[in-house]
């Protein structure tokens, strides 16, 4: 299917990460934005479902249970065209670092293991821009729910994929959500020519990695300043008016 | 008698197997073309009949009439996130309302259906095949009555009702220099590619310059065509 193919042609780069809840996906996202920041680059971060838009419907929705897979899919793509058109493609035009805590893999994986279409949820998100470098953190599936469980308190219904009827129980009903979720992530490896990243190992291991790949992709891209870091020279200010 | 229903494209996967016992009647035309005039007038009549009805509306699910009202308060939108906010508010009537209610036998009325998104989209220019894909799980109708309107016509009638605001006005496409020049270019090209879908999917055209009782009765002959195959409800 001619999905994600052709690479967009703006002068930035866009990095995104994908992987299951509790992969460490977003800890790793965060070292890399540091380091990135520090080398001089201009970096912006969007995560997903997180547009204005379509926030309060969403937690509502959630909140209610009255989503069904279909809404739920074609919410969050309403959040991330929004986001692409408003977050993404502009500083990519402005050819600055673009990262992304998931992207359109999460909605594959995810819709379709809530019983989305799997060509329907890809040809939905067929307006996105490629990628110019996917990680997924893989991690075993008793090792994220582990970070998970042990974290935090309570786990949200929709997280735990209570919609799906895996189990009454909410710990239970995560572990099965997700370990269908890696199978999905599993396979678009190959599909999507996402990176892989070892996730049991250590944080600052996984960091390197990551960022070695990410040296290889700005070889030959030149760093854009932010407009803070370079102020205009402003001439007006050193004539007088007689 | 019950018929397997028919899909644009395929069932969602999770939806079961189901037959269709009522009958879904969706009415299309332009802003100002006497839709819900009609479908009042229609819906009266039915139940006279001794048939149950369900509206629906376009843009008025319970899940998503806020986050359309605020998008459109605010003209920062691109097309593709209209077209999914809209397709959204379709999907939860459609799973929550009609669905439901053809599977129960009922009549369901939809103030504008699918081919809404389609000639929208096509003259804000977004990608045809991809909103077809989209809305590829909605229910092909048994009726689409198209309420034909004339530019001409249709200005006075926009006035009078009310006037013409910024989105009838297609104003976030700058068809032109105000807003009277900008709706007769939006509302032109929108009614040009209502043509083109009405052949594309047989819909009953009816010329809607005509005066509400005249329309009324046409639709209600096609309504009951329509309708022959289904028995009543005995009250």
């Amino acid at each position: 299917m001619p999905l994600f193919e052709k690479k967009h042609g703006y002068p930035g780069k866009l990095i995104i990460v994908e992987g299951i809840d509790g992969s460490g996906k977003s800890t790793q996202v965060a070292l890399l934005k540091k380091w990135l920041d520090s080398q001089g680059s201009s970096v912006f971060f969007t995560e997903w479902n997180s547009s204005a838009l379509v926030r309060e419907t969403t937690r509502e929705g959630k909140k209610k249970n009255i989503l069904t897979p279909t809404t739920f899919s074609l919410l969050h793509a309403t959040d991330f065209a929004d986001r692409l058109n408003y977050q993404i493609i502009p500083p990519l035009k402005a050819g600055m670092i673009v990262l992304a805590d998931r992207y359109a893999y999460t909605a594959f994986a995810r819709d379709v293991v809530r019983g989305a279409h799997p060509e329907w949820v890809r040809r939905l998100y067929s307006f996105a821009v490629k990628p110019d470098l996917s990680f997924y953190f893989k991690v075993p599936i008793d090792m994220a729910c582990e970070r998970i469980l042990s974290g935090r308190s309570e786990i949200k219904f929709y997280e735990a994929g209570m919609d799906l009827g895996y189990s009454t129980d909410i710990r239970e009903s995560f572990k099965m959500f997700q370990a269908d979720i890696g199978k999905q992530y599993d396979k678009m490896v190959d599909e999507f020519g996402l990176t892989p990243v070892d996730a049991t190992r250590e944080i600052h291991e996984q960091q390197g990695s990551v960022r070695e790949a990410v040296n290889d992709l700005l070889k030959g891209y030149s760093k854009k300043r932010t407009i803070y870091a370079k102020r205009a020279k402003v001439f007006w200010r050193t004539f007088t008016v007689s | 008698m019950p018929r397997e229903p028919k899909f644009f494209g395929e069932r969602l996967p999770y939806l079961k197997p189901f037959s269709a016992k009522g009958k879904l009647i969706c009415i299309e035309g332009t802003d100002g073309s006497g839709r819900s005039t009609q479908i009042g007038l229609l819906k009266n009549w039915l139940e006279v009949q001794g048939y149950s009805v369900i509206e629906t509306g376009w843009a008025h699910s319970n899940l998503m009439q806020r986050s359309i009202e605020m998008a459109k308060s605010g003209n920062m939108m691109d097309r593709m996130t209209f077209t999914l906010l809209y397709a959204t508010d379709f999907a939860d009537r459609f799973e929550n309302q009609i669905v439901p209610a053809i599977k129960s036998g009922h009549i369901v009325l939809a103030d504008r259906y699918i081919f809404t998104a389609f000639a929208r989209d096509v003259v804000r220019e977004a990608n045809q095949q991809w909103i077809r894909d989209l809305f590829s799980f909605a229910l092909v109708p048994d009726l689409v009555v198209y309420l034909k309107v004339d530019i001409e016509a249709l200005i006075p009638r926009v006035i009078e009702s009310g006037g013409m605001n910024y989105w009838e006005a297609g104003m976030d496409l700058h068809m032109g220099q105000d807003l009277f020049d900008s709706f007769v270019n939006y509302q032109s090209k929108l009614i040009a590619e209502y043509d083109k879908l009405a052949k594309e999917f047989s819909f009953e055209v009816i010329d809607a310059r005509k005066g509400v009782d005249e329309i009324q009765e046409k639709i209600r002959e096609k309504a009951k065509e329509c309708l022959e195959a289904i028995p009543r409800h005995s009250s």
